[in-house]
C-alpha cells in the first residue's frame, strides 16, 4: 500500500498516501507475489483480471473454490490467486482436477493453462473429461506458442507462423479449439480475446455457474516470441488486431470458427446445454442399481 | 464548438501503482476516453508508466483496471470514491 | 482369498476411499474388487484414460482430504514417474501398487517379475525418498497393505505396494481383525488456524502438517523449487533446505523403518537375503540345506526400501556369504554388495522372470557359498 503511488488528484479529496487505494484485484492475489513474472504486454495478466471480475461477480465462497493450473507461462496463474491453487505437472492439471472434484464435490474446480498444456501433452485428458462432462471450468489462454519455453510450435500454432522449432514458418495444421469441446461434450464453450475484456469477464462468470464441463478459450498476446518473431509489433498491436479482425458470432457453428494466422476470429459464445456431469450420473445409477443401500455420494473427508 | 463547450467536469479517476507497471500501454490505447498518456519519467524499471492528463474526460470506468495486464492501474468513478476510502480504511484497520 | 484381492480389503480397511487406475495385467484385479465394493461403502473409483492421469487423479483426490491408492504394473508404473516426483516433492500422502511382470515394455503380461525394484527407488528424476513394502502371501496383502497407508500419512512420502503376479494370484486363508484392532493412522491435520499455517513448516521430525483444499487456508501447493509458504523460490538455499528435509524424513528414520523377519540367523555362516515371493521358493532350498547340515539364515526384507542396510553390514562382520535370489537379472543384490562392502562374499541368483525360481538353483548358490 505505502508503495502505491497515486498519480491522480482530479478530485478535490485530498490523496495523502495513506489514502492510496489497493487495486480491487488485490485481495484475489497472492500480493505478496506482485509484480509477477509475465512480460510487458504479455495477455495472460489481463485475462486473470477478467477471471477475478467474473469470480467476484459469481458470488462463490472463495473458501470453496480451487484452481489448478499445469506447467507454462499461463500455468503461473494459479501461484498468484489467493485461492487453493495448485501448480501440477505439464499437461495434467485436468486430471488433476478430477481428483480433486471427485473427493470433494463441494468444491468448484477451475482449470487454468496454456493451450500447448492443455492440448499438446494434456490433450487426452481434456477430451475425457468433457466427454465425461466432469463438473470442471477449464480457462485456456491461448497465445498459439509454448510461451515458457521460448516459442516452440504448439497444435494451436496456425500454419504459416513462424516459431522457433519452424524456422521456416508452421507447415502443420492448427487445432480448432471450440470444434474439439463441443465435439466431446463440453456443456460451455466460449472464445473471447484480451480484447474483449467485458465479455471475457461474463464468460467467467457465466462458467463459474455453470454446472459441468466448460471451456473459455482466450486468446491472448505473446509479445516476447510470437508477436516479435512473427514481426506482428507488441502486445498492443495484437489486441489491435483483436480489436479489427474479431467477429461476434454466438451460436456460431464450432466447426466453423477455426483460426488462421492473422485472419479472421470468430468469438462469441458457441455452446450452452445441460447434460448430466459424471457424479450425478454416477450417483443417479447407483441409487437406481442399489436402491436405499446406496448413499448418494457427497465427498466425506478422512477427518469427518 | 469547442469554444461554447463549458469546461468538463471530471466523473472519474485513476489510481496507478507506478512500480509495477511494464509500460504496455494497454490502458492508454483501450481507455475509451482517451485521457491517459505515458509519463516523461521512468520507473525504477525502466519503464515510461500512465499519468492521467485529461482528467477532465476521465468517467472512472475501471476499464484501464481490467486491461492492465500487471495490475497496475485502476479507475474509480468519484462518486464512488469516498465511500471506497472508507472501505479501504476500515479495512485497513481490521487487517 | 488371493493376494489382489485382500490388497483391496486392506486398502479398505486402512480407510483409502479414492482409488484411479487403469486397468493392465496383471493388477486389474485390485481396482476390479474395489469398484465392487466401494459403491456401498461410500468412496470413489474412477478409471481414468491413462496411468499419467490416474497417478496425478489421486494426488489432486490427497488434497481434497482422501486416502488414496492406484495400482498399476510395469507398462503403467513407466507412466507414472513424473507424478512419483511431483507426489515426493508436494509430499501428497498416496500409495502406489505394483504387481509386477516381466519386462522390459510389455515384456511378459501375465507372468512374474520382481524387475521394478530399482525403478520404484530410481525412476523418476531427481533426488527423493521412498518406501517400499514387499508382501509375500494373500494375508500380508492385507497386513501389510494397511501398513503402507500409515507409512503414507506418517512420513508424507509416495509409498509402493511391490507384489508380483504370483502374490497376485495366489489364494490362500486371509484372516481380517476386527475393524477396531487395526491400527490406523489417520492424516497430520494441522490444529493452526488459517494465517498461522504455513504448508511446508515442519519440526525435528522433519514432516509437515497437512491441510485440504475447501477448508479456507488458501494454500499453494507447486512441484517447483519452494519455501515453507509453498510459494516457488528458485535459489540454491531453499533447494538445500528443501532437500535435505524430503531426504531427511525418511533417512534420519531408517532404523525406524526396518521390517525384516530373520530365521536361523543365531548360527547361520550364509545367510540368503530374499523378498515378496522369492522369500517363499527359498524356505525349502533353505530347509534342504539345513538338513545337509549347513548353518543357513534367512533374511527378508517387508520393507526393501529404504534398504536395510545396517542390518546386512551387522551380520557381514560375522558371516561366509550371503545369497540373493530375486525375480530379476540381479538389482537388489547391488544393494547387499554395497552395505557388505567387500567384508564377505555375495551371491546373486537371478532370474528372467515369467516363473519363480526352482529351489534347487538357490540350494546350488547355497552350496557354492559353503564351500
Ligand atoms: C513433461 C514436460 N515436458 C516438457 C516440459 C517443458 N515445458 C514447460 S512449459 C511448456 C509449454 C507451455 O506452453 P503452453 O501450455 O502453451 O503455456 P504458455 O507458456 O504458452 O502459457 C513445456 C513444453 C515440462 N515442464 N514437462
Ligand atoms: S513468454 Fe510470452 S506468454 Fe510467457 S510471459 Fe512472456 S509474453 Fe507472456
Ligand atoms: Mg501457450
Amino acid at each position: 500500500m505505502s508503495n502505491e503511488s497515486c498519480v491522480a488528484d482530479a478530485c478535490n479529496i485530498e490523496l495523502t498516501p495513506d489514502l492510496a487505494m489497493e487495486n480491487p484485484v488485490m485481495p484475489f492475489l497472492r500480493k505478496e507475489r506482485i509484480p509477477h513474472i509475465w512480460c510487458p504486454g504479455c495477455g495472460i495478466g489481463t485475462t486473470v483480471n477478467c477471471f477475478v471480475r467474473g469470480l467476484e461477480e459469481s458470488g462463490l465462497d472463495l473458501n470453496n473454490v480451487a484452481i489448478v493450473s499445469g506447467i507454462g507461462c499461463t500455468g503461473r496463474v494459479a501461484g498468484y490467486m489467493n485461492l487453493d491453487s495448485f501448480h501440477t505437472t505439464h499437461g495434467r492439471p485436468i486430471p488433476f482436477a478430477t481428483g480433486l472434484k471427485l473427493a470433494n464435490p463441494k468444491l468448484k474446480v477451475v482449470v487454468y493453462s496454456g493451450d500447448g498444456d492443455l492440448f499438446a501433452i494434456g490433450g487426452n485428458h481434456f477430451f475425457h473429461a468433457a466427454r465425461r462432462n466432469m463438473d470442471l471450468m477449464v480457462v485456456c489462454v491461448n497465445n498459439h506458442t509454448y510461451g515458457m519455453t521460448g516459442g516452440q510450435v504448439a497444435p494451436t500454432t496456425p500454419r504459416g507462423a513462424t516459431v522457433s522449432t519452424m524456422p521456416f514458418g508452421n507447415f502443420e495444421d492448427s487445432f480448432n479449439l471450440p470444434f474439439i469441446a463441443d465435439a466431446c461434450g463440453a456443456v460451455y464453450v466460449a472464445r473471447w480475446t484480451v480484447y474483449h475484456v467485458k465479455q471475457l469477464a461474463r464468460a467467467m462468470k457465466e462458467g463459474l455457474a455453470k454446472k459441468g464441463f466448460v471451456f473459455i478459450e482466450a486468446m491472448a498476446p505473446c509479445p516476447t516470441l510470437y508477436s516479435r518473431r512473427n514481426k506482428l509489433g507488441d502486445g498492443v498491436e495484437q489486441l489491435k488486431y483483436f480489436k479489427e479482425k474479431s467477429v461476434v458470432k454466438h451460436g456460431a457453428s464450432t466447426k466453423d470458427v477455426g483460426l488462421t494466422f492473422q485472419g479472421e476470429i470468430v468469438v462469441g459464445k458457441f455452446v450452452d446445454r445441460e447434460r448430466q456431469t459424471w457424479l450425478d450420473s454416477m450417483n443417479e445409477h447407483f441409487t437406481g442399481y442399489f436402491g436405499d443401500k446406496y448413499q448418494r455420494y457427497g465427498g466425506n473427508h478422512v477427518k469427518d | 464548438m469547442a469554444a461554447v463547450t463549458p469546461a468538463k467536469q471530471a466523473r472519474g479517476t485513476v489510481f496507478v501503482r507506478t512500480e509495477v507497471c511494464k509500460g504496455c500501454s494497454y490502458c492508454i490505447d483501450f481507455c475509451p476516453s482517451k485521457c491517459i498518456e505515458f509519463s516523461k519519467d521512468f520507473n525504477a524499471k525502466g519503464y515510461h508508466f500512465p499519468v492521467l492528463t485529461r482528467p477532465e474526460d476521465c468517467s472512472g470506468c475501471d476499464l484501464c483496471g481490467v486491461y492492465c495486464p500487471d495490475f497496475a492501474i485502476f479507475g474509480v468513478r468519484l462518486k464512488d470514491l469516498e465511500k471506497r476510502i472508507q472501505a479501504q480504511r476500515a479495512e485497513d484497520k481490521a487487517a | 482369498m488371493d493376494g489382489d484381492h485382500a490388497a483391496c480389503e486392506g486398502a479398505l480397511a486402512a480407510g483409502c476411499r479414492f482409488v484411479a487406475g487403469y486397468p493392465i495385467t496383471p493388477s486389474t484385479e485390485v481396482v476390479e474388487r474395489f469398484a465392487q465394493r466401494i459403491p456401498l461403502i461410500g468412496g470413489m473409483f474412477i478409471q481414468m484414460e491413462d496411468e499419467i492421469a490416474s497417478s496425478i487423479a489421486i494426488l489432486g483426490a490427497a488434497w481434497a482430504g482422501k486416502k488414496v491408492m492406484t495400482v498399476t504394473s510395469g507398462p503403467g508404473l513407466s507412466l507414472m514417474m513424473e507424478h512419483i516426483g511431483y507426489a515426493a516433492i508436494t509430499e501428497t500422502p498416496c500409495v502406489f501398487v505394483d504387481v509386477q511382470r516381466g519386462g522390459p515394455s510389455t515384456g511378459l503380461p501375465t507372468l512374474p517379475a520382481q524387475a521394478d525394484m530399482m525403478q520404484v527407488r530410481w525412476g523418476s528424476h531427481g533426488d527423493y525418498e521412498i518406501i517400499a513394502l514387499s508382501p509375500n502371501s494373500p494375508q500380508e496383502c492385507f497386513d501389510l497393505m494397511i501398513k503402507a497407508f500409515n507409512l503414507a500419512e506418517e512420513y508424507r512420502v509416495p509409498v509402493f505396494f511391490m507384489m508380483d503376479e504370483v502374490v497376485g494370484h495366489m489364494t490362500e486363508r486371509v484372516v481380517i481383525p476386527e475393524a477396531s484392532a487395526i491400527e490406523v493412522m489417520e492424516r497430520r491435520w494441522t490444529s493452526k488456524p488459517p494465517g498461522e499455517y504455513k504448508p511446508y513448516a515442519a519440526d525435528d521430525d522433519m514432516v509437515p502438517e497437512m491441510v485440504k483444499a475447501g477448508d479456507g487456508y488458501r494454500i499453494h501447493i507447486t512441484g517447483l523449487t519452494h519455501d515453507e509458504r509453498g510459494y516457488p523460490a528458485m535459489n540454491p538455499p531453499t533447494q538445500k533446505r528443501m532437500m535435505e528435509r524430503l531426504l531427511g524424513k525418511i533417512r534420519n528414520n531408517r532404523e525406524k523403518l526396518i521390517d525384516v523377519r530373520g530365521e536361523h540367523l543365531e548360527d547361520a555362516e550364509i545367510v540368503v537375503v530374499s523378498f515378496g515371493i522369492t522369500s517363499r521358493v527359498s524356505g525349502p532350498a533353505i530347509e534342504e540345506a539345513r538338513k545337509q547340515g549347513l548353518k543357513v539364515g534367512h533374511l527378508r526384507m517387508v520393507i526393501a526400501w529404504p534398504f536395510p542396510a545396517s542390518v546386512i553390514q551387522q551380520l557381514a562382520l560375522r558371516v561366509k556369504a550371503f545369497v540373493v535370489p530375486e525375480l530379476n537379472m540381479g538389482q537388489m543384490v547391488l544393494e547387499v554388495e554395497r552395505a557388505v562392502a567387500g567384508k564377505t562374499r555375495v551371491i546373486s541368483v537371478p532370474h528372467p522372470g515369467g516363473t519363480v525360481h526352482e529351489p534347487q538353483e538357490i540350494l546350488t548358490k547355497i552350496l557354492e557359498a559353503a564351500r
